[in-house]
């Protein structure tokens, strides 16, 4: 085919184009996946029944936040990273970085301010088995929602912004399961839900490198 | 004309193709299609029968994937990553990593020369296009054969407009993903 033949062909296939797709298509993925990661705790692991008591706790805020604040930041990083000619920035780095180098200093206080014998349960709580698990089980509806966002959109460093996708769910997922988790220190956070988040990221990156190229 | 000049008309061509403007996107397309078979006959001269291939690659992917350029964004930043990214793919399959060496961060550069002498595009896109159904092929055949425009085309098949613009969009799409696998 002549060049000047695609181009009357793709003139022809014109059509008014909305602004800000990458974000709307990517704030629709979290819509859609998201009241499903609550509805797979409400269902298979129920909320904390003291929610209005521990809601006093500062640690529970601290609990909620900083995943929610890194999910921000990830989905500011996926909705950059899916549009060609822009990088991640440096903004979302930080943003990224300090939630995760705040909760480790936040641990490390903690760790040394408690009596010897009380540290391993300020680490492994009741349960340090499953947590990082289950915030990987939790987050995987807004893996899958919004790396599909991401299939429609033309990101050039596809394991990135699949990394960034799962930072994403990992930070919804772990948000979601703070509703149900009963832990209440740094050190597990900061060991745990960084796993827990950790693990959505890297399945975003190999499953990005392989399924996002276009 | 300077590069800034060149890139203020590309865009606000650009611009009022992505409002629904399609003889202001034509007019994008045409010009665009000069630029890239510049930057990419520069990259790729060791292959010059390739460059036209490439060239209605990218023309193909900017068009599906025009709604990822978000206003504010220099027009050259966007065309370039695209460009980039689909002459990496190439370069890869040809030679390994090798040819990887020379930089490809010239951004500037893309607008800065054109070249509207098209050579013969050597992939089979007609044979892709034959392949599809009825109501793909005849309106793409209307149109890409004889120029005719939507409104014609619909007046000669007996179709609505809008089921030429349908058949139009989805046999482009349909040749995207064909082209994807096949490379």
């Amino acid at each position: 085919m002549k060049t000047d033949q695609l181009l009357d062909l793709l003139a022809a296939d014109t059509r008014v184009v909305a602004p800000n797709a990458a974000a709307r298509r990517l704030a629709l993925a979290v819509l859609v996946g998201l009241p499903v990661s609550v509805a797979i705790v409400a269902w298979d692991y129920g909320f904390r029944h003291d929610l209005a008591q521990v809601a006093r706790a500062p640690m529970f805020w601290v609990k909620l936040l900083f995943p929610l604040l890194l999910a921000m930041a990830a989905f500011v990083g996926a909705q950059r990273l899916a549009r060609p000619g822009v990088p991640a920035g440096r903004p979302v780095a930080l943003g990224l970085a300090l939630p995760v180098l705040a909760v480790w200093t936040l641990a490390l206080v903690a760790w040394w301010l408690a009596p010897a014998v009380e540290r391993p349960a300020l680490l492994w709580g009741q349960t340090w088995r499953s947590c990082a698990f289950s915030i990987g089980f939790i987050a995987l509806p807004v893996l899958v929602s919004s790396m599909l966002a991401l299939k429609t959109l033309a990101p050039t460093r596809p394991g990135w912004a699949g990394a960034a996708a799962g930072a994403l769910a990992g930070g919804a997922g772990a948000a979601v399961y703070a509703l149900h988790c009963p832990e209440l220190t740094a050190p597990f956070l900061a060991v745990w839900y960084v796993l827990g988040m950790a693990l959505p990221t890297v399945v975003g990156a190999l499953v990005g490198i392989r399924c996002l190229r276009w | 004309m300077t590069l800034q000049q060149v890139e203020a008309e590309l865009l606000s061509l650009f611009l009022r193709g992505l409002d629904g403007d399609a003889r202001a996107y034509h007019a994008f397309l045409k010009r665009m299609s000069g630029h890239l078979r510049a930057f990419i006959g520069r990259r790729l001269f060791g292959w010059p029968d390739d460059v036209e291939d490439l060239v209605q690659e990218c023309l193909l992917a900017m068009h599906h994937q025009r709604h990822t350029y978000q206003r504010g964004q220099p027009l050259t930043a966007w065309v370039h990553a695209i460009a980039r990214y689909k002459l990496i793919d190439v370069l890869r399959a040809k030679s390994g990593r090798e040819a990887l060496h020379e930089p490809l961060d010239d951004e500037l550069e893309v607008f800065a020369s054109s070249d509207h002498e098209a050579s013969d595009a050597r992939r089979d896109l007609d044979g892709l296009l034959e392949a599809l159904p009825d109501k793909q092929r005849l309106p793409i055949r209307m149109v890409k054969l004889e120029g005719l425009s939507v409104a014609e085309t619909a007046r000669a098949t007996g179709l609505s407009e809008s089921a030429v613009k349908v058949g139009i969009h989805r046999g482009l799409k349909a040749l995207a993903a064909r082209l994807r696998t096949a490379s």
